[in-house]
């Protein structure tokens, strides 16, 4: 089993595990109490991958150059 | 001096020996316009390439055609760049042709012909070397003009594929001589400081001289060493840039560009579902065939039923006894028969018998039986023993006789 992160679980995190989960499940060779933790896991990870994609909404930054050399976000002006 | 008289492949021989002698001939640039353009069956194209005053006869063998960018048509205006010699079978001369290109295009295609080449041997373009894209990018860097339709109908099409991801734009100059240096530097800046998981860098359609930064072998060189995966995207689907065979991946478009960089929300939300889906029903099976093995488990005896075992034991021991039972009586049928016969045949004998069938059983005072009359003094007493009951008799007479 992979470990799990608690800090901000990425989309890509939540689908790769939920795909290992269904993997799991359909072997079915987990035993009964392994099985029901994982599937409650799956139902929590599909729900919060629906979740981030209801919710996302994109950001869109432009990239400068800062003092430093470091990049600088500055917020891109789209025109109409 | 006498003349000398050549025969007509001596002679041929003798101008294609001038005319190879003539180093300019080696290696010329033609322009002219094609007719009479035939290709033959063995892949050879042979056409005459003329202009307001005169033609010449060209070929162009199968090796280089192999080459060719674009189809020759009749009455295309083309460079040809070749050898001019001699074909002395038909004792004309005529230009073998190596490369062929729409006029126009004139060095800056030579210049993309030969970097191309270049790169290629370097193994800039090696399928092996490309990389894959990541399925779910958390960020993603276009390096492009901030102005112009290309980059507002990336973010379009990447907000609605797929919002997840951040976009990051590094503005460039996509034309002009500060171009090919801003874009290469872009590139190494965005992997200096891994601004996103992947790159797309390009610019909407244009002119071959207006697309000319995608030909710059900085640009190359900048995008073969990101280790960012990087998406091509140079004007539209004819548009093939030096860009586009070093990219990683190549989109015919800057719109298409975006649809390779990122998933669709549609089809991931209906694979979540999928997901779900199966985990639900390969959970279900589990928890039924749990259940099953259960009930089947529940309904043994054993479980249902814990004297069963008892009671079992109690029938084999009524079974058992039984059959004792039966092997005893079976034991002692013969000696019973036998003793019944016995007893039968005892009762037959018994005097008993014989008394009711009226005789009597006479004896004497001292119990004795009488056989004979003879002895029996008159007047003794005996007693005669009837069926049922006796008589005390006296004697009378005594009657001897000589009975049988």
């Amino acid at each position: 089993m992979s470990p799990k992160k608690k800090e901000a679980p990425s989309f890509e995190g939540n689908i790769a595990r939920l795909e290992e989960i269904v993997a799991l499940l359909e072997r079915g060779d987990t035993p009964l109490a392994g099985s029901l933790a994982l599937f409650e896991e799956g139902t929590r990870l599909a729900a919060a991958c629906t979740a981030m994609l209801d919710e996302a909404e994109q950001t869109v930054v432009k990239l400068q150059k800062g003092p430093d050399g470091e990049p600088v976000e500055l917020p891109f002006q789209e025109e109409a | 001096m006498e003349r000398h008289v050549y025969g007509v492949t001596e002679l041929n021989e003798l101008v294609k020996a001038v005319l190879d002698s003539v180093p300019e001939f080696g290696n010329v640039c033609v322009r002219g316009e094609i007719s009479n353009y035939k290709l033959y069956p063995s892949g050879h194209h042979y056409f005459t390439l003329k202009d307001a005053g005169g033609a010449i006869r060209c070929v162009l063998f199968k090796g280089q055609a192999l080459r060719l960018r674009f189809r020759p048509e009749n009455g295309m205006k083309v460079l040809a760049q070749g050898r001019v010699g001699v074909y002395p079978r038909d004792g004309v001369y005529q230009l073998y042709c190596d490369a062929l290109s729409p006029d126009g295009v004139g060095d800056l295609h030579v210049a993309f012909e030969q970097l191309k080449e270049k790169l290629w041997r370097e193994g800039l373009f090696d399928p092996a070397r490309k990389k894959p894209l990541p399925p779910y990018p958390r960020t993603i860097a276009i390096i492009t003009s901030p102005a112009g339709a290309a980059v507002h109908d990336m973010i379009r099409i990447l907000r609605r594929r797929y919002p997840l991801a951040k976009v990051k734009l590094l503005p460039v100059r996509v034309q002009g001589a500060e171009a090919p240096p801003e874009i290469a530097g872009a590139l190494r800046y965005a992997n200096r400081h891994r601004v996103a998981d992947v790159i797309i860098t390009g610019r909407g359609g244009g002119s071959i001289e207006d697309l000319w930064a995608f030909n710059d072998e900085r640009v190359a060189r900048a995008i073969f060493d990101s280790e960012i995966p990087v998406i091509s995207a140079v004007g539209h689907e004819p548009d093939v840039t030096i860009a586009d065979f070093v990219a990683d991946v190549r989109a015919a478009t800057p719109s298409h560009a975006a649809e390779l960089a990122v998933p669709d929300q549609g089809e991931l939300a209906e694979r979540i579902q999928s997901l779900r889906l199966h985990m639900v029903r390969s959970q279900g099976k589990r928890l039924e065939l749990s259940r099953r093995r259960l009930d089947a488990l529940a309904a043994k005896r054993v479980l249902s039923d814990p004297l069963a075992p008892v009671q079992d034991k109690r029938l084999l021991l009524d079974h058992v006894q039984k059959e004792l039972y039966h092997a005893a009586m079976g034991r002692l049928a013969e000696p019973r028969a036998r003793t019944a016969g016995l007893a039968a045949s005892l009762d037959a004998m018994s005097p008993l018998k014989v008394l009711g069938r009226g005789f009597a059983l006479v004896t004497d005072e001292e119990g004795r039986p009488l056989r004979r009359a003879s002895g029996v003094p008159a007047g003794s007493r005996i007693t005669a023993k009837l069926s049922q009951g006796r008589l005390l008799c006296r004697v009378e007479e005594a009657i001897e006789e000589d009975g049988t």
